[in-house]
């Protein structure tokens, strides 16, 4: 690993301290304290081994973590992946974020600080593992060193290193200071997952104690001396400017500082207190050049994406034979046109960061997905170089990408830089979040199917009609124009029907001016519901029942059929249910991991529907924490069943019309249903977990509504919907 | 000057009487346990209670207090681990982000020491908190683990 391998010590002198300093406050120790720390914690003794841990005299192992925790369990997932390693007594692991201004000045050894695509884990592994495995190398040495005795009789367990022959021990805490002088071994083997002891158990979370007693300071809760609190307003119409405000009107307000111009589409007020600020934002003036999309609606952006149902002009994601040959030689074609809505990520901490600027120095306090994002935003919008900047991260109130992006970083420094020398939290109102999101793009998707005479399907066009994410974020990213985004589980690595002869797959772009972005599990969740759905059409169609007729389609892809046929196997799919309820089924590969779900559900007469039951089963072949993926799946249910349920964000007068949780409805506990979690890890790879399982919660209570109901929902939300029947 | 009672201590607040008990508890109190989603008495984040009943508190006055008794969740235990409903959630591992759960627990008390042995609609009645990461399976589970004086 060039990553371990290329540094010495001398760069990490000065995080030793901050280390020690992060554990005894908890790990998110605003600067100043942090400072007034770090000799009692250089006193202390932490010392770091490789990159990846500090060993304290005291054994307890300090794990780095890069990534960023918001809820899915990456933090303890990476500490469990280290300290299997190192060899580490779980009971004294701890873990601490590396800074991403220290990443950045020592190369970026700690890799890639991007927390999304279900990543966290999965692209660690290798070099985290490394880390462990160096780690516990270099204390051993130390060991054998001391004694005077060959290494190879030593072996290290539970944070202890055992001389085999004399049976002498010595513990990590003993050896780490001269474990740390040593240099980083080049080539350390990590071990089997056989020899796993704490990867692949549901050991528990390593931060949620500070979440039971409210202690944990969220970015949201930072206090700091002299520090000032803001509230903003952004022109509500997208693309539109400022055009005046009348700041004297609240200059006099109580606690007022400042109103402020941030950029050239938001407002600012900064006062004492954040509900002082606030107060005056309500009360202040502001007229809105709303510029050229101030007419547009749903209606609108609905027409525009409907003109891409049958226009000629398409990307293409998958091509297999010729599909329209396919149809017009089928003996009988099914056909259906699907939507589904914008939708916030509405992560229950609204934005904010706070940022001081001293006149050279910008520093920053965030919850961020991408710790380095934060550190390059924050230095273009202060205009300094990147050794100019610090950023503290703090635990995410919810990510679900949103805070991947940075808008809020860049605004919360252009608003210090206006006001030198007191560092200024802003805080979003949850209007204002729910209004400037970077929502799941609006997309509609026309499928057709041909069926021969023996009810095979012989030929499938799926056309996709909506918005890119890539074309609003990263335009730079499209190929040739194309956004392969759109595409998430209908390209050839992750399209599981390939057993179909004649397939088009294709997308015609209709942007919107509404800004667009990553939602948990992306495109997967909108390309799911058309395709899992749609093919239970289609099973009906050819008289096959819809478990049978995925399974004879997913041959090529035969641990996506595993994990349906595990799904089916634990909900008893083929034993009937009580009278009234009705069960719907999917499947989806995404995230590098294959999920399918059974859904058991009842609609009233009246048309109530009761979600009883969720069989879900995940293969994402290491398993490295099972409780915790269990409580991905779980959530996974809550966030994917609010789309289908209720949630929407619609356009009227160019503006998201949806301002709060009173219109913008999210699943409640009386909703949730029992959601029954098996995991299969089949083992030889890799794969995520907190996106992939959402993709399969819609279509699969959207295909037992149909069961129950006869009625076949194509658009979302279902509150639009009757689904009283007889 | 106003007087509040938070925690079983009583505190002069300088803060006109229509500022909402968050804000109060959060930047006047620098207690920031209770947190702030909504500001329209939709999510629960901001629950606490008021002589016994869980209130939101982003939707309370500060004027309306009086002296009503608040608990906040810094002062639920003595040690913030002690509490049924808390040492519940620790065994069942309820927090994913965390950020909605010190209204969850505040809820979860509330109605426990309303109803010792809830049933299921009682707990579906009574919590009506959001939680965006969904961890709502687990907050009924360890609500009835709580009522059984398991989980300690």
């Amino acid at each position: 690993m060039n990553q371990i391998n290329g540094l010495g010590r001398r760069g990490f002198l000065g995080t030793v301290a901050a280390v020690a300093g992060g554990m005894s406050l908890g790990w998110n120790v605003p600067a100043a304290q942090a400072q007034a720390a770090n000799s009692a914690a250089t006193a202390a003794g932490g010392v770091e081994v490789g990159i990846w841990a500090v060993v304290m005299p005291d054994d307890r192992v300090i794990v780095r973590i890069a990534r960023s925790e918001m809820g899915q369990g990456t933090l303890t997932g990476l500490a469990q992946l280290v300290a299997d390693e190192m060899d580490a007594d779980w009971s004294k692991v701890q873990a601490e974020y590396i800074a991403p201004e220290v990443n950045q000045a020592n190369k970026r050894a700690w890799g890639d600080m991007s927390t999304g695509g279900s990543r966290g884990i999965r692209a660690s592994v290798e070099y985290v593992r490394k880390g462990g495995a160096a780690a516990k190398a270099m204390l051993t040495q130390a060991a054998a060193t001391q004694w005077g005795v060959p290494v190879g009789e030593c072996s290290a367990s539970e944070s202890v290193i055992t001389h085999k022959p004399s049976g002498r021990t010595l513990r990590y805490g003993q050896v780490a200071a001269a474990a740390a002088k040593l240099p980083v071994p080049d080539n350390v083997a990590v071990k089997q997952p056989s020899e796993w002891k704490i990867v692949g158990k549901g050991v528990k979370r390593l931060d949620t104690v500070e979440k039971l007693s409210g202690k944990l300071i969220y970015a949201v809760d930072l206090q700091l001396p002299e520090m000032l609190n803001a509230s903003i307003a952004q022109c509500p119409v997208f693309g539109g400017k400022i055009g005046s405000f009348d700041a004297a009107k609240v200059m006099g307000m109580p606690g007022v500082r400042h109103v402020l111009r941030v950029g050239d589409d938001t407002v600012a007020v900064v006062a004492d207190k954040w509900w002082q600020a606030q107060t005056a934002l309500k009360a202040l003036p502001i007229v809105w050049d709303e510029g050229p999309n101030a007419n547009v609606n749903s209606a609108s952006i609905a027409k525009h994406l409907e003109s891409g149902l049958d226009a000629k002009e398409a990307f293409v994601g998958l091509k297999q034979g010729d599909a329209e040959a396919g149809l017009k030689g089928a003996a009988k074609v099914v056909e259906a046109v699907y939507g589904t809505p914008f939708l916030n990520h509405a992560t229950l901490e609204p934005m904010t960061c706070t940022a001081k600027w001293d006149g050279t120095n910008i520093e920053v306090w965030v919850s961020s997905q991408n710790g380095d994002a934060s550190l390059a935003a924050a230095a273009e919008a202060a205009g300094v170089q990147l050794a100019n900047v610090k950023v503290n991260k703090h635990h995410l109130g919810g990510g679900f990408g949103r805070r991947g992006q940075q808008d809020y970083v860049r605004q919360a420094v252009l608003i210090a830089k206006q006001v030198p020398g007191r560092p200024v939290k802003m805080i979003w109102s949850r209007e204002e979040d729910m209004q400037h999101g970077f929502y799941r793009p609006i997309t509609m998707a026309k499928m057709k199917a041909g069926l021969d005479a023996q009810g095979n399907l012989v030929a499938l066009h799926a056309r996709l009609s909506g918005q890119s994410i890539l074309a609003h974020l990263f335009p730079s990213r499209l190929a040739g124009g194309a956004d392969p985004v759109q595409f998430q589980g209908w390209n050839k690595e992750e399209f599981g029907y390939q057993a179909i002869p004649n397939i088009l797959i294709d997308h015609a772009m209709r942007n919107t001016h509404v800004p667009v972005g990553f939602w948990r599990g992306v495109n997967h969740n909108q390309n799911a519901v058309y395709l899992e759905c749609f093919l239970d059409e289609v099973a009906l169609a050819a008289g096959k029942d819809p478990l049978d007729f995925r399974l004879g389609l997913l041959g090529q892809m035969p641990k996506l059929r595993a994990v349906l046929q595990a799904a089916a196997d634990k909900a008893e799919y083929r034993k009937p249910l009580p009278a009234g309820v009705f069960r719907g089924i999917c499947a989806n590969y995404g995230f590098g991991s294959y999920t399918a779900a059974v859904a058991e559900v009842s609609v009233s007469k009246q048309g109530e529907v009761k979600v009883h039951r969720i069989v879900a089963a995940t293969d994402c072949g290491y398993a490295v924490n099972p409780d915790q993926i269990a409580a991905q799946v779980e959530g996974s249910f809550v966030y994917g069943l609010s789309a289908l349920f209720t949630s929407e964000n619609t356009v009227e007068k160019g503006r998201i019309v949806e301002g709060n949780f009173d219109t913008y409805e999210v699943m409640k506990l009386d909703q949730m249903p029992k959601v029954e979690t098996v995991v299969v890890p089949s083992g030889g790879f890799w794969g995520g977990v907190g996106e992939p399982t959402i993709a399969v919660a819609a279509p699969a209570v959207l295909n037992a509504i149909h069961a129950a109901t006869g009625k076949r929902i194509r658009t979302l939300p279902l509150k639009h919907h009757d689904l009283s029947h007889a | 000057m106003i007087k509040l009672n938070v925690n079983g201590r009583v505190h002069d607040v300088d803060a006109p009487a229509d500022t909402p008990l968050l804000w109060v508890l959060r930047e006047w109190l620098g207690m920031t346990g209770s947190k702030y989603g909504c500001g329209a008495g939709v999510c629960g984040a901001c629950s606490v209670h008021i002589d016994g009943d869980v209130l939101r508190s982003c939707s309370v006055a500060l004027g309306d207090v009086g002296a009503g008794k608040v608990v906040t969740i810094e002062g639920l235990s003595p040690d913030g681990l002690s509490h049924p409903v808390q040492k519940a959630w620790l065994a069942h591992e309820v927090p994913q982000c965390g950020y909605c759960q010190s209204g969850q627990i505040m809820a979860a008390a509330a109605l426990l020491k309303a109803v010792p042995k809830p049933t299921d609609d009682d707990i579906t009645a009574a919590m009506q908190n959001i939680c965006r990461c969904g961890t709502y399976q687990r907050i009924k589970a360890a609500i009835h683990d709580a009522a059984k004086g398991g989980a300690a």
